[in-house]
């Protein structure tokens, strides 16, 4: 591909172009970034009195901690949990849009909206319906025999953020899968089905290994989601509880720093976590531009 | 190997508009038919109706003796050509040409064999193992032939298959299906918008208009005696003139002349095909037409000529001397004579 160059005649106008962009990065992203870096060789006291720098020692202490390394554990099962709750959700729902013709518009105008409700408040539906006292579901659930309170059960309150926050996810997700579906020829459903392909045969050996370049993009998307976006949706329904079963990552660098005010501890957890978003992205551009573009 | 069967074939889309209608084609069993006609006369969905990608909705559609009509189009037996190709893009040329074959639980001997037998007809051998992205659009087209025919279905159907390559190998591959079908001997059933290619490949020509079908004949019958001014001016090219005459008492009178001819008197439309022009010698009946330019094609010249306000086209040799103001003259055999409403009435 060409790409088009433009040629300014002074040195100065493309960086003053550049500048307002490259100062909220700089201003919201490296600098508080640096302030991390900066803050996790530091160990503060409670009262922000005396502040000394410790080297690793928060690194260390952090990777010998069995909280963290439970996080750890609690954010790798809520990452793949709800990235796959999410993704099989929304293609189901976008295979069953494309196959419709006339109401298609009307089904994702409708299926995207619950991107636009805001993540906590979103959370906080989940929590009024799984409210162990006054929500609905516990209430259907007890019905058929099934006890349900998240407040107690670590089980029963992992499965409701997970579906809490894949609810959140399913909209965008499915989004891009209608597009990837029909970007998909008709013709070459037809050509299958003509050579003898059911329609889950067809769905298996052709649907699916072409949609493999969006389905890879939203894994990472929603990996990426489910790591660092679903704060609010934590903090909203369980806040990290029953007993840490539900503390992920990004929810403990909150309870550590702000709540705990453990600021250097918190600080190496915002550089881990930082450097899992680098390697992530990192994989996600070797991936999409190699492997899976026809 | 199969006759296909068409009875009163008709489709109508849920809101009323009718594609086709009415439609009666008996294909014999290893002929080459094809479907002509221009943009929207149906001829494709008349296609996807026969392998089943379009559901019948009036009539009969026969392979061989099964009526298919409910059958799925795995089962009808029949094997198609896209447009667009329609390769599966992350599968290997083998792969996209064993999976029909593999879907029907072929031995893996029987389909390599059967791989093999199709690439080396079709002279695909060497990039068996590469990816369609990786294959020109002839290359493309030779392995769409070869997912077909590594089926030995009853019948082909094709649909539009050349429309996508360039002008040259458009012509190469045409003689290649046609040489291919031939020996082969399978049915086939071919979608064409471009009547040359009709012409070409047709043992039938089928020209359909607005939905139904307009004639059924060999090429060169439906070149011939065309039934109607649709088809007399869309096969053929140039396209056929077509000039308002009158016959009055025997004598047809157009662009100026009198000729005798056998029909009823009234206004009619009086086709004449360019290279049935010529120009007129002393004492014959003469078209006096004003020549307005010439195209030359390098074996023949073409005159575009003005007759009493209509336009005519003449071909003549390539040596040809033309001047501005010429008469040109007809035999009365070559002349189509239509009535009113269309129909041929000589």
């Amino acid at each position: 591909m060409q790409t088009k160059r433009t040629i300014f005649r002074s040195r100065g106008l493309p960086y003053l172009l550049l500048a307002p962009q490259l100062a909220i990065t700089i201003i919201f992203f490296l600098w508080p970034a640096g302030q991390a870096v900066w803050q996790s060789f530091l160990r503060e006291d409670a009262f922000g009195l005396k502040t000394s720098f410790v080297g690793l020692a928060n690194y260390t202490r952090l990777f010998h901690s069995p909280d963290y390394l439970n996080a750890m554990q609690v954010t790798l099962v809520f990452a793949v949990s709800t990235a796959a709750l999410a993704m099989i959700l929304s293609l189901l729902l976008a295979v069953a849009v494309d196959r419709l013709i006339r109401a298609s518009r009307w089904y994702t105008t409708l299926l995207v909206w619950p991107y636009a409700v805001a993540p906590a408040v979103a959370g906080i539906l989940w929590w009024f319906i799984f409210n162990p006292t006054i929500g609905i579901m516990p209430y259907v659930l007890a019905s058929v025999g099934i006890s349900w309170n998240h407040l107690l059960d670590k089980g029963d309150a992992m499965l409701l953020v997970i579906v809490a926050a894949a609810w959140k996810q399913v909209s965008y997700n499915f989004l891009f899968f209608v597009a990837g579906l029909q970007s998909i020829p008709a013709s070459l459903r037809e050509a299958a089905a003509i050579d003898g392909a059911g329609p889950v045969k067809r769905f298996f050996t052709i649907t699916l290994p072409l949609l493999s370049p969006t389905t890879f993009f939203l894994l990472v998307v929603n990996v990426v989601y489910t790591l660092f976006d679903t704060f609010p949706v934590i903090d909203a329904t369980t806040e990290g509880g029953p007993a840490q079963a539900t503390n992920t990552l990004v929810y403990k660098v909150y309870m550590d720093g702000f709540v705990g005010l453990d600021l250097g501890s918190s600080a190496a957890q915002s550089v881990v976590l930082m450097a899992i978003v680098i390697s992530l992205t990192v994989v996600q551009f070797r991936f999409v531009e190699r492997r899976v573009t026809y | 190997m199969a006759a296909i069967t068409i009875e009163n074939l008709g489709k109508t889309y849920t809101g009323g508009v009718s594609a086709v209608r009415g439609i009666d084609i008996d294909i014999r069993d290893g002929e080459f038919v094809v479907l002509v006609g221009p943009s929207g006369c149906g001829k494709s969905t008349l296609l996807r109706m026969i392998a089943g990608l379009e559901e019948i909705t009036e009539g009969e559609v026969r392979i061989g003796e099964r009526v298919v009509n409910r059958l799925e189009p795995a089962e009808r037996d029949i094997a198609m050509v896209f447009q667009n190709y329609a390769l599966y893009p992350h599968m290997s040329v083998r792969q996209n040409l064993s999976y029909g074959l593999k879907n029907r639980g072929t031995p893996k001997a029987e389909i390599a064999r059967r791989v093999d037998e199709a690439a080396r007809i079709l002279e695909i051998g060497a990039y068996l193992d590469r990816k369609p992205r990786a294959l020109s659009g002839g290359q493309r087209q030779r392995v769409a032939m070869g997912r077909a025919i590594v089926r030995e279905p009853a019948a082909f159907l094709f649909d539009e298959p050349l429309s996508n390559l360039d002008a040259k190998l458009r012509v190469s591959m045409r003689g290649e299906i046609r040489a291919l079908q031939k020996r082969l001997g399978t049915t086939s059933v071919y979608v064409t918008h471009d009547q040359l290619e009709a012409m070409t490949l047709a043992d039938r020509l089928v020209v359909l208009r607005d939905g139904e079908v307009e004639q059924i004949g060999a090429p060169l019958e439906v070149y011939r005696r065309p039934v109607s001014t649709f088809v007399a001016e869309f096969i053929g090219s140039p396209a056929m003139n077509m000039l308002d005459g009158e016959v009055a008492g025997g004598t047809l009178r157009v662009g100026g002349a009198s000729l005798p001819v056998g029909v009823a008197p009234g206004k009619v439309k009086v086709g004449m095909r360019a290279e049935d022009m010529r120009l007129a010698g002393l004492g014959e009946t003469a078209i006096p037409a004003r020549l307005a330019y010439v195209e030359e094609l390098g074996a023949q010249r073409l005159g575009h000529f003005e007759v009493e306000g209509q336009r005519l086209i003449a071909a003549f040799p390539a040596e040809q001397a033309l001047s501005d103001e010429i008469a040109l003259t007809v035999d009365p055999s070559a002349l189509h004579v239509f009535g009113a409403d269309g129909r041929r009435i000589d």
